[in-house]
């Protein structure tokens, strides 16, 4: 199994994706420029630089993908994706249903975003939940190399509008990867607890992981549930999880309110209340904008210690080791 | 083509027959056709029978049908919510696009789009869009794919003067003339955009120069003239198909009734849509001019204004006995599901 950084999944999923369909092409700000491979291999036509005007960008592929080409766009920063929301909402999502079925949308919409390169609000802002908002589309966000490259595979190969957001710090991360699918719609369980499940996606989760460490040694035992597609929603597998664990704390960097946590705390109140031993808890970003200096911008993402703290509160076993390891007065 | 050649509009009538006798008819008929639909779309929506928004073409009916006669198969046509005219002239049934208004499962879009939002993918009708501008980076993605297909095949772009002014507009002409798109820009210039003239909201005052900073020919043509209408379409459609780039068409037209039903029109006076109905409607110059230069007679016109009758009464029965659709149709269509 190779072990590549999660860029490369993502590069490796397109030249994949491309030799098997000449529908799926990929232009884009700079995509020609930084994808020298994909360029060489496919030629001037299929990989494309364009203008900086996402609007175009976005409305080109709508219109491509109407007449069944399978258009994949890089808009670059998640923040950008307000240029281009009329082509994105307004088109690729509704157009299917007001015109009675007739025509699809196969569209994957690339876009960066998330705290750890300093690079400001207007570059950095979590905004996936506004898509989950609108009908029509499909959203992902993956959390490791192996589902940056199979959750994108099936993203290109959906008939539908999916937008793909790509957290910032996880580029450079390595893992294994294979050439699976990872079919859209499905959660991952991270790691198997039994006192409490943290659900989480991207960045989170592997902050998740790193509190479920701390919290092993305390003697807790803590599940970790990846979301990866943020909808379709894995319903099914949230609620088992949440049955099993009898608590749940949502962890993203998204800010709280109407975020993917409010979302996934509302079902599990609504469905596995009566399995529940503690209210749902969500540890999120704060409702600001995104800061540029590293401490603010670390002070803005949620930590294992944050988690640990919330885990041992939920639970009651908090004590003064927890105080130094989150920064909080108890 | 190094510079935007821009042309004035042309003088009042064709100077030598540029369409054929047969092809005056059916221009007439379909100009009609529209006419008569959307008179009767009118009455229906002051019946109750229509809800929603309708936005009426009538007046501006010689710009599609006139364009649409430069088409051929494969070709694709997009447009705003001004949009009932395109669909019968692109072929679409007149039944389908009047029970869409009405809301019924008959309907184009079984009921969900209403009168903004109608297509056909076998006509290559694209739509039928409610967002001012929204349609036009659409119709460079249909071009888009034409040209990445390597079909010379063009996409029509209709939008009005008060679209113009949307950056999307631009947008689309800049990615349009870098890549060399097969578009062909159509701004309907009726005057208006919803209550604010052309003048009020466009600081430039020739809109067929709108793309030439990117190279983008562009003529100005009396839109009220079916035959000059398709003239143009014509040189168009040839520079689009020839793979030189998109092509842009201001059409000077104008819209007798207000920007929607209800809209009371008060920002221009009687007289000045009494002196274009008189002056320049596009069905009484065809008509006329069949009549006198085409040796048309009235009994052939009375056959097709009784053909255009049958099949607007025929469109408005269906529109009201097709049923409603089942409440279980509001969740079909939203996504493609796995198969």
């Amino acid at each position: 199994m190779p072990r590549m950084t999660a860029n490369d999944a993502l590069t490796s999923a397109l030249i994949e994706e491309m030799r098997r369909d000449s529908r799926v092409l990929m232009f884009g700000e700079g995509v020609a420029t930084k994808r020298r491979d994909l360029l060489e291999e496919f030629g001037a036509a299929r990989v494309r630089n364009t203008p900086l005007a996402e609007g175009i960008i976005a409305g080109t592929a709508a219109g491509a993908a109407a007449t069944g080409l399978r258009p994949v766009i890089d808009l670059l920063f998640a923040p950008f994706l307000c240029y281009a929301m009329d082509e994105i909402v307004n088109s690729a999502g509704k157009l299917r249903y007001l015109s009675g079925g007739q025509f699809a949308f196969p569209m994957v919409v690339l876009a960066a975003t998330g705290a750890g390169w300093g690079v400001g609000a207007q570059h950095n802002h979590n905004i996936e939940a506004w898509f989950a908002h609108s009908p029509g589309l499909k959203v992902a966000m993956p959390s490791t190399p192996a589902d940056f490259k199979g959750l994108l595979k099936a993203a290109i190969r959906d008939d539908n509008p999916v937008l793909f957001f790509t957290d910032l710090a996880l580029g450079f991360t390595e893992g294994d990867v294979t050439d699976e699918v990872v079919p859209l719609g499905q959660a991952a369980i991270r790691r198997n607890g039994r006192d409490v499940t943290l659900i989480s996606y991207a960045k989170t989760v592997h902050t998740c992981l790193a509190a479920a460490e701390q919290l092993a040694d305390r003697g807790i035992s803590a599940e970790v549930l990846d979301l990866r597609t943020l909808k379709p929603l894995d319903e099914e597998t949230v609620l088992a999880s949440a049955r099993r664990t009898g608590r749940v704390v949502v962890v993203h960097e998204a800010s709280r309110m109407c975020g993917i946590g409010a979302e996934v705390a509302a079902i599990v109140a609504e469905k596995a209340f009566r399995d529940l031993r503690a209210p749902v808890l969500r540890l999120t970003g704060p409702d600001a904008p995104a800061p540029a200096s590293f401490p603010l911008e670390q002070a803005f993402v949620p930590q294992p210690g944050q988690i640990v703290t919330t885990v041992r509160d939920l639970l009651g076993t908090r004590d003064v080791r927890d105080v130094e390891l989150a920064g909080v007065p108890v | 083509m190094a510079e935007a050649a821009t042309r004035k509009p042309r003088g009042k009538g064709p100077k030598e027959p540029a369409m054929s006798r047969d092809e005056l008819l059916r221009a007439y008929r379909d100009m009609l056709l529209i006419r008569r639909f959307e008179e009767k779309a009118g009455q229906l929506y002051g019946m109750g029978l229509i809800g929603g928004f309708c936005h009426l073409y009538i007046g501006q009916e010689a710009v599609v049908v006139g364009l649409t006669m430069c088409t051929k198969p494969g070709d694709q046509v997009i447009t705003s919510y001004r949009d009932h005219g395109h669909m019968l002239a692109t072929g679409m049934e007149a039944r389908g696009v009047m029970a869409e208004l009405t809301g019924r499962i008959g309907g184009y879009s079984k009921g969900k789009g209403g009168s903004m939002h109608m297509f056909s993918r076998e006509k290559g009708f694209y739509g039928g869009h409610g967002i001012v501008g929204a349609q036009v980076p659409l119709g460079a993605g249909l071009a888009f794919a034409n040209w990445y297909r390597g079909n010379d095949n063009v996409a029509m772009t209709y939008f009005g003067e008060g679209a113009s002014n949307q950056g999307q507009v631009y947008e689309s002409l800049n990615l349009a003339a870098l890549f060399k798109l097969p578009v062909i820009f159509v701004i309907e210039n009726n005057k208006y955009g919803m209550g604010t003239s052309v003048e009020r909201a466009s600081a430039s005052k020739d809109l067929s120069k709108n793309g030439a900073p990117w190279g983008i020919p562009g003529e100005q043509v009396n839109g009220m003239d079916v035959i000059a209408v398709k003239e143009a379409g014509e040189r168009a459609v040839a520079h689009c198909r020839a793979g030189n780039g998109p092509y842009l068409l201001e059409m000077k037209t104008y819209r007798y009734r207000g920007h929607s039903m209800s809209d009371p029109a008060k920002y221009r006076t009687r007289e000045e849509v009494q002196k274009m109905r008189e002056q320049s409607d596009c069905i009484d110059t065809a008509r006329k001019l069949l009549l006198e230069s085409y040796g048309v007679t009235e009994a052939e016109l009375k056959v097709i204004d009784d053909e255009v009758k049958a099949i607007v009464q025929d469109s408005a029965d269906f529109a009201q006995t097709s049923p409603e659709p089942d409440e279980s149709e509001l969740y079909t269509d939203i996504l493609i599901e796995a198969r």
